[in-house]
C-alpha cells in the first residue's frame, strides 16, 4: 500500500515538474526497453496490430482527403470519372463569392466568441465545482448532460422553442419583459448570438469537465502549503490553480477553436441550408453541403473542403507553434506517463 | 494537523459557500431547462402548446410518447443506431487498441511518423473529407447500407481512440513486462493476459466516446442513407419533425424519447470518461 501511494506520489511530482519547466527528464532507468530493435517475429507482430487500424485509417480518413484535393480541381457532378479540368476555378469561384466570404466572417466570429465567452465561464465553474461540497458529482453529470445529447435533439428543441411564438418569447411575455421579446432565428442581428448562446449551452460541460479533470491533476500539497502561508481562497486559485491549468486550457481552446471553424449540424438543423445565409448564420460547412452535394457539384464541394481544411490546417500549425508548443514538446519523444 | 483543519476550513467554506450553491443551481437550471422543455412538452397537447407556449401540461397527456413508442418507425430507428453505434464501438476500440499497444510498447523504426500519422487524423474531421468519403462509400456498394457508416465511422474514430489509450498502454510499469517475459510470455500473451485487463479504464472511456458519437451522428448518415428504412435516430428525429411538423407535442416526444439511451448510457460511465479524459491510470 505505501509502495503504490509513493509511486503515485512521485508520477504526479513528475507531470508536475514536467508542466512546470516542461525540460525535466524522467529516470532513464525505469524507461529503457529491455531490448532496442525487434526480431522478424516482432515485426510481424506490428504488422498484424498495426495493420488493420492503419488500412481503415488511410481508406476512409486519408484517401478521401487527397481525393478531394485532386475532385477540387475538376467540374465534376459525381458520377464517372472525373475528366472536366478547369483548374483552379473553383478555388476561384469560392474565394470571390460573397456568400463563402460572409461563412468564413460568421466561423471567425464564432471562433473568437466560443473562445471569449466559454472559456472564462467554464473555468470559473470548474473552479466553483472543484471545491468539496455535497452533490458535487450530480452536478457534474448534470452540467455534462447537454454535451451528450446529439444535435438534431438540441437543434429542434431549441428552434421550437425559439420560435417568435415558442416557448422563450412566451415566457418573457409573461414576466412582462415585451422588450426582450425577439425573433430569435431570423432577425439578422441577433441570430448569430442565438447560435452563439445554443454552442455554448450545448459545449460549454465538455469544457468544464476537462477544467476539472487538470484541476485534479494538482497536488493536494500545494493548496495546503498555501493554505498554511495564508493565501486566500481567491489568491489560491489566482497563483495555483490558473497556472497549473494552463495546459488543458490551450488544449481547449485548440479543439473549440477547430471545432468551431468546422461547425455544422446545428447551423444546419436549426436554421437549414437557405434560410443559415439570409439570417446570418451559414458556415463554412453549410457553405460546402449546400453547394456541393445539394447542388449536385461534387467537383466544387471538394475544392470547399480543401478550402476549410487549409484554414484549418494553418490555424492549427500557428496554435502549435506559438502556443501548444512547449506542451506538447515531451509529448512525442518522451515515453512515460502522460 | 488541526491547524491546516481550521486553515483549510475557514477562509472558503464559511461564507462563499451559498452564493457558489447559488450559481450553481442558476447554471444547473439554465442547463437543464431545454432539456425539460423537451420531455415536459411531449406531455402536453397541441392545443396547450399553441394557447400557452410555455406552460405546464394541464392535463397530463400520454398520448404522444405512447404513440411514438407504438410506433414500427422510432423501434426500427431505435435499432438501426443501437447496431450502427454498437459495431462502430467495437470495431474503433479493437482496431485502436491493437495499434495502441504497438504504438505504446514496440519500438521500431517509424513508430514516431506512425503516431504522428494517427495524431494527424485530429486534424482531418469527417466534414472535409465528406464527399469523397461519399465516393468511396458508393464504389464500395455501401449506400444505404449501415455498414456504409459503420465502416467511416471506426476509421473516423481511431485517432482519439489511439491518443487517448496509448498513454494508458505506457503506463503499465516495465517491470510488469520483464517479469512477464521472464515468465516465458511472448509479447502477444502479455497483450491479452495483462495488458487488455490492465486498460479497461481506458477502454470503456475511449469506448463511449465512440458510442456516443456514432449516436449522435448527423453528416455521414445524411450523405450516405437516403431510404426511411436505414435512417438512424438523429436522422429519424429529423424527418419526423419535418412530417410533422404542426404536430409540435408528438416531434417533442419523438425528440425526448430520442435522446433517453445516451443520457443513460452516459450517466452509467461519467466517471469513467471524466478519468480517461485526464489520461491517467487511476489507482
Amino acid at each position: 500500500m505505501s509502495t503504490s501511494e509513493s509511486t503515485a506520489a512521485d508520477a504526479r511530482g513528475r507531470k508536475l515538474a514536467r508542466r512546470d519547466g516542461g525540460g525535466s527528464t524522467p529516470p532513464p532507468s525505469s524507461r529503457r526497453r529491455p531490448r532496442p530493435g525487434l526480431g522478424w517475429r516482432g515485426r510481424v507482430e506490428v504488422l498484424v496490430l498495426v495493420g488493420p487500424a492503419l488500412v481503415f485509417f488511410l481508406g476512409f480518413v486519408i484517401f478521401p482527403v487527397v481525393m478531394a484535393a485532386y475532385y477540387g480541381f475538376f467540374n465534376w457532378k459525381g458520377y464517372g470519372p472525373a475528366t472536366n479540368f478547369i483548374g483552379p476555378k473553383n478555388y476561384i469561384t469560392i474565394l470571390t463569392d460573397p456568400e463563402f466570404q460572409a461563412a468564413l466572417g460568421h466561423n471567425v466570429f464564432i471562433v473568437i466568441a466560443s473562445l471569449v465567452i466559454q472559456g472564462p465561464v467554464s473555468v470559473l465553474l470548474a473552479l466553483l465545482l472543484n471545491r468539496k461540497m455535497p452533490g458535487r458529482s450530480i452536478i457534474r453529470v448534470l452540467i455534462f448532460v447537454p454535451y451528450v445529447i446529439s444535435e438534431v435533439v438540441v437543434g429542434t428543441g431549441f428552434s421550437l422553442m425559439l420560435q417568435t411564438q415558442g416557448a422563450l418569447n412566451d415566457l418573457l411575455r409573461n414576466l412582462g419583459m415585451t422588450w426582450a421579446v425577439h425573433d430569435w432565428l431570423a432577425d439578422r442581428s441577433i441570430a448569430i448570438w442565438t447560435l452563439m448562446a445554443i454552442l455554448t449551452w450545448k459545449y460549454i460541460g465538455f469544457a468544464v469537465i476537462l477544467f476539472l479533470a487538470g484541476l485534479q491533476g494538482i497536488p493536494e500539497e500545494l493548496y495546503e502549503a498555501a493554505a498554511l502561508d495564508g493565501a486566500s481562497y481567491w489568491q489560491i486559485q489566482r497563483r495555483i490553480s490558473l497556472p497549473l491549468l494552463g495546459p488543458t486550457l490551450r488544449i481547449w481552446a485548440f479543439l473549440s477553436i477547430i471545432g468551431a471553424l468546422q461547425l455544422f449540424d446545428l447551423v444546419y438543423i436549426i436554421w437549414g441550408q437557405y434560410v443559415a445565409s439570409t439570417a446570418g448564420t451559414s458556415t463554412m460547412v453549410t457553405y460546402m453541403v449546400a453547394n456541393g452535394r445539394n447542388a449536385g457539384n461534387f467537383g466544387y464541394g471538394s475544392a470547399v473542403a480543401v478550402v476549410l481544411f487549409l484554414i484549418s490546417l494553418v490555424v492549427a500549425l500557428v496554435y502549435q507553434r506559438f502556443v501548444l508548443r512547449r506542451d506538447t514538446d515531451g509529448a512525442l519523444t518522451e515515453r512515460g506517463d502522460a | 494537523m488541526t491547524d491546516l483543519d481550521i486553515a483549510r476550513r475557514h477562509k472558503p467554506r464559511v461564507w462563499t459557500n451559498p452564493v457558489v450553491y447559488f450559481i450553481v443551481l442558476v447554471v444547473i437550471a439554465l442547463m437543464l431547462a431545454p432539456v425539460l422543455y423537451v420531455i415536459v412538452g411531449g406531455f402536453r397537447t397541441n392545443s396547450q402548446i399553441t394557447v400557452d407556449p410555455s406552460g405546464w401540461p394541464n392535463p397530463w397527456n400520454f398520448q404522444n410518447y405512447a404513440q411514438v413508442l407504438g410506433s414500427a418507425t422510432f423501434w426500427r430507428e431505435v435499432l438501426n443506431s443501437t447496431v450502427t453505434a454498437a459495431a462502430t464501438t467495437i470495431g474503433a476500440v479493437a482496431l485502436g487498441l491493437m495499434a495502441a499497444y504497438v504504438l505504446a510498447r514496440y519500438r521500431f523504426r517509424g513508430r514516431g511518423a506512425l503516431y504522428a500519422l494517427f495524431a494527424a487524423g485530429l486534424m482531418f474531421p469527417l466534414t472535409v473529407a465528406i464527399t469523397p468519403l461519399y465516393i468511396v462509400v458508393r464504389s464500395l456498394g455501401l449506400m444505404n447500407t449501415l455498414p456504409g457508416i459503420i465502416l467511416p465511422q471506426i476509421a473516423f474514430a481511431l485517432p482519439t481512440t489511439i491518443i487517448i489509450l496509448v498513454p494508458f498502454l505506457q503506463a503499465i510499469p516495465d517491470e510488469i513486462q520483464e517479469a512477464s517475459f521472464i515468465d516465458g510470455c511472448s509479447r502477444l500473451g502479455f497483450f491479452w493476459r495483462m495488458v487488455l485487463p490492465l486498460a479497461v479504464p481506458g477502454v470503456i472511456t475511449v469506448g463511449i466516446l465512440a458510442f456516443i458519437g456514432s449516436w449522435n451522428g448527423y453528416l455521414l448518415p445524411l450523405y450516405i442513407l437516403n431510404d426511411q428504412e436505414q435512417f438512424t435516430l438523429p436522422l429519424g428525429t429529423q424527418a419526423f419533425a419535418s412530417q410533422y411538423s404542426v404536430d409540435t407535442a408528438k416531434v417533442l416526444a419523438f425528440t425526448s424519447l430520442s435522446m433517453i439511451p445516451a443520457l443513460v448510457f452516459f450517466s452509467i460511465f461519467e466517471r469513467r470518461i471524466v478519468g480517461g479524459l485526464t489520461g491517467a491510470v487511476k489507482g
